[in-house]
């Protein structure tokens, strides 16, 4: 090929595959990466940490949204706020894991749709709110029956629920116009000489989004089937 | 004016004040390393730009270094027994979840009703990271509201924050670091060289194989970068835009919204997403940290083929 592109700083890609297949230490593999990437690239030591330095600080915006909530968090989980999200769940009969799990999933897609993203979030609702109201569901079923929710099925769960929060919050708010990708494709399409309405991209989004609610519902449908089976096994 | 600033301050503060009580945490037989490793941190936020960008390079490099070799673990947990919590929670009920509720709506009435208001010529709030201070707002409103309900002192606040963040460790900063790697890898022209493979070595002979071969660069080139805006204008620009539009005349609008999902698809299956699958999986305090990608492969795989499919009748 008559190519004038460097393809040496694709060891950068290299370096991160490996290490996260080796089982390395994350953070330790990033640094290697950057090294990796920008000798590749030739530049010199000195360049490759300034450029490492001014990149540092432009996004150390990044962890606002996780570190900003935690004070208040942590009190409330002082004064009982998982006990209390656990012993509310329990009391409503009909709930279970994954139905639960399915409404929060429709109402968090829903809100990011309309623009409402700050609905929802890791630190402010997963860890306090939708993974002990999740798990209090599963333990008052198997309970119910005698039995103990293990360990396992427990982080299970829990897993269940940060994933619920991710997909709800990715396929709902590409459908809202005002969102960032939104945004971003047509500045990358104008570049390029298309010029496409952000409605149209928002609209033609849909068919996905409704797909992801029904796919990832029906993945939470089998975590329940899983959790009667455990309940049952116990008897 | 309420600027993204003053929050990095408090957040700087909140490190700073982490390292000082992992210092003094005798029980933690990783205190040196454990409060350098904070301390360290607490200097990006509270020196910040005024940082030389050399320094601040090192300052990172030697942050990996310290959490990679001298590893970084949680002091003793002063959490109070449970059924001290329980009964706390049986008194205060539904009350307790005023304060957690208050954040997300202080972020929607900030980044919504009081965006445009004004004090003099100075907007009240910093318009150009707008949802981010207004979260602040939210988060300081909570707390104090927390402080009120449950009759605790801020600092009480400070130190259980220092333990959900010592409960984390590393993993606060890795989201950080993978950005940095993402702006590096963008200096250093990865995306063209990505690019110019895939166009080079995939025949798109025919319309399925060019819906599937954009859809499937889309998601393993943000597994691999860890975000779709840094996939997008890659694959759309070596793909999508030429074969997809030029020669199978795609709906642009189709192929642009379907091919931003394909990535997000990726986003759910990469750790290298760490904000989105690795830092819930140490804030849920999962003993494995791929245990969210794992719950997550289900819905992104199928959901890809999905998008192939819908892509190909579509467009």
């Amino acid at each position: 090929m008559h190519t004038a592109v460097n393809l040496w700083p694709l060891l950068g890609i290299a370096v991160v595959v490996a290490g996260f297949l080796l089982r390395a230490h994350p953070v330790l593999v990033v640094i290697a990466a950057c090294a990796v990437t920008g000798l590749a690239a030739a530049m010199s030591p000195a360049h490759i940490l300034e450029s490492l330095g001014s990149a540092f600080i432009k996004t150390r915006n990044l962890p606002l949204i996780l570190l900003l909530p935690l004070a208040a968090i942590g009190l409330l989980e002082r004064a009982g706020l998982k006990e209390h999200a656990q012993a509310s769940i329990a009391n409503i009969r009909s709930a279970t894991t994954g139905r639960l799990l399915t409404v929060y999933l429709f109402v968090r897609e829903l809100a990011a749709a309309f623009g409402l993203t700050s609905l929802g979030g890791h630190p402010n609702m997963v860890r306090p709110l939708v993974a002990p109201m999740a798990e209090a569901a599963a333990e008052a079923r198997i309970e119910a029956r005698g039995g103990r929710l293990d360990e396992r099925l427990r982080q299970r769960i829990r897993a269940m629920s940060a994933a619920t929060d991710n997909v709800g919050l990715f396929f709902g708010e590409d459908v809202f116009v005002a969102f960032g990708a939104i945004v971003l494709m047509q500045t990358i399409l104008r570049a390029e000489g298309l010029e496409v309405d952000p409605l149209h991209m928002a609209l033609w989004g849909i068919p996905t989004a409704v797909s992801a609610f029904v796919i990832h519902a029906w993945n939470l449908r089998r975590l329940d089937l899983r959790i009667l089976k455990e309940a049952g096994a116990r008897q | 004016m309420i600027a993204i600033d003053f929050f990095y301050l408090l957040v700087g503060l909140l490190f700073a004040a982490t390292a000082v009580m992992n210092l003094r945490d005798r029980s933690n037989p990783r205190r040196f390393t454990t409060a350098s490793f904070w301390g360290l941190y607490a200097l990006v936020y509270l020196v910040g730009e005024r940082l030389p960008p050399l320094a601040a390079g090192v300052l990172m490099v030697a942050m990996a270094l310290v959490a990679g070799l001298g590893p970084v673990r949680p002091g003793k947990a002063l959490a109070l027994p449970e059924e001290t919590r329980r009964a706390s929670a049986a008194r205060l009920g539904h009350r307790l979840l005023i304060p957690a509720l208050a954040i997300p709506v202080v972020t929607m009435i900030g980044s919504t009703l009081l965006k445009d208001v004004q004090f003099g010529a100075m907007p009240l709030l910093d318009q150009k990271n707008l949802t981010l201070v207004s979260m602040g707002c939210g988060a300081i409103v909570a707390l104090a509201l927390a402080c009120a309900i449950t009759r605790a002192s801020p600092l009480q606040g400070v130190r259980e924050a220092r333990r959900l963040i010592d409960a984390m460790g590393w993993a606060v900063v890795l989201p950080h670091m993978l950005a940095v790697l993402g702006l590096l890898f963008s200096e250093a022209g990865v995306g063209k060289a990505v690019a110019e493979i895939t166009t080079s070595y995939i025949p798109m002979t025919s319309r399925l194989v060019a819906c599937a071969a954009f859809c499937i660069g889309m998601a393993l080139f943000t597994v691999v970068m860890g975000n779709g805006f840094a996939a997008f204008p890659v694959i759309a620009g070596g793909i999508g835009i030429p074969v997809l539009v030029g020669v199978y005349h795609a709906n642009p609008a189709v192929m642009a919204a379907i091919g931003m999902f394909s990535a997000y698809c990726g986003t759910l299956m990469t750790p290298m997403a760490a904000n989105f699958n690795v830092v819930p999986a140490a804030l849920l305090e999962l003993p494995d940290k791929n245990a969210v990608i794992k719950a997550q492969l289900p819905t992104a795989l199928p959901l890809l083929g999905v998008n192939i499919v819908l892509l190909y009748f579509l467009m």
